[in-house]
């Protein structure tokens, strides 16, 4: 007779606790360092922007990219966790840079 | 259907502590419907920093981002909303280990440094105002303080609801799911955090 308990234990979600038990306090400690130093480099590339020319706003946008990306993959543990709640998160992130990318190209924000 | 029942009293609680749940999707809901949240809070955040992106030009010469905007200040308060964020991971590892004493620790210094970033916040915007900008002097005021209050407002639901679930851990109020509890109050302070990793740069560390 089939019960929704074995739903419980479906391989992919078995796999990603396994990987996220992985995760010691200290490997947190060590993202979160990283993570205030890349701000730091952040901050120090705006006093420099002059400098920079054309690689100051890529340089800064990398960085953000990065810093986002580690939290939602690590602090949020979507790196580990199951596919489905990638796709709820990435299906509402991806509308939303599409949408608001077509509307500041209607304003012709990227002509100024 | 009493091998059904059986099945279920012995691993109803290893359910729990593996992740798995009684649902058709053997995920959890709550979860499932915080990430779908979460994913309907980008729309929002995206409209807000849109919004501000095409106003922040259109303010009077000498009460413009330029003018106004103190660095070292404000990255001051983006490091402590980072901090924020590895204490409330902390505190998450901590529940899934029933280690109460120090999920309630770190749930706590989560809100305290919550707390922290807010008052700076409503700092930033009393030297604003004092200086001239309030929230109908241009478009600029009004989409940038539209933009920083909503999450300034996020921040401080985030940290009610933390102060809530010590409160419940306190009293004992959580049932068995505590650490799944902690997971979700914690998913939505990151979003805030990563919100805030956005708004930093786009704000206030490209010129306008």
């Amino acid at each position: 007779m089939a019960t929704d308990t074995e739903h419980a234990h479906t391989p992919d979600a078995d796999h990603a606790d396994d990987h996220a038990e992985h995760w010691s306090d200290f490997q947190y400690v060590k993202l979160a360092i990283l993570l205030a130093v890349v701000t730091a480099v952040e901050v120090l590339l705006s006093y420099i922007k002059d400098d920079m020319g054309g690689f100051f706003l890529p340089a800064l946008l990398l960085l953000m990219a990065f810093k986002f990306m580690a939290v939602v993959l690590y602090f949020m543990h979507l790196k580990f966790d199951n596919r489905l709640f990638s796709i709820m998160f990435y299906m509402g992130l991806i509308l939303a840079i599409g949408v608001y990318i077509a509307a500041l190209f209607t304003f012709r924000f990227f002509d100024a | 259907m009493a091998d059904a029942a059986v099945h279920d009293v012995a691993h109803g609680h290893d359910d729990h502590a593996h992740g798995g749940h009684h649902t058709s999707t053997g995920l959890s809901n709550n979860k499932l419907a915080m990430w779908l949240f979460l994913g309907s809070e980008c729309l929002l955040f995206g409209g807000l920093i849109s919004t501000y992106m095409l106003y922040r030009g259109r303010h009077s010469e000498n009460l413009g981002p330029d003018q106004l905007w103190d660095i070292p200040f404000t990255s001051a308060s983006s490091f402590v909303l980072l901090m924020s964020s590895l204490t409330m991971v902390l505190a998450v590892t901590a529940a899934k280990r029933r280690d109460d004493r120090n999920t309630k620790v770190w749930l706590t210094v989560t809100a305290i440094l919550g707390s922290l970033f807010v008052a700076g916040q409503v700092y930033e915007f009393t030297v604003f105002y004092r200086e001239g900008l309030g929230y109908t002097t241009s478009l600029f005021s009004s989409s940038f303080y539209t933009l920083t209050g909503f999450h300034g407002v996020h921040v401080t639901v985030g940290v009610i609801m933390l102060l809530a679930v010590v409160g419940m851990i306190a009293k004992k109020r959580t049932g068995e799911d505590k650490s799944e509890l902690v997971e979700m109050v914690g998913l939505y302070w990151h979003f805030v955090d990563v919100v805030w990793i956005l708004i930093f740069t786009l704000v206030y560390l490209i010129p306008a």
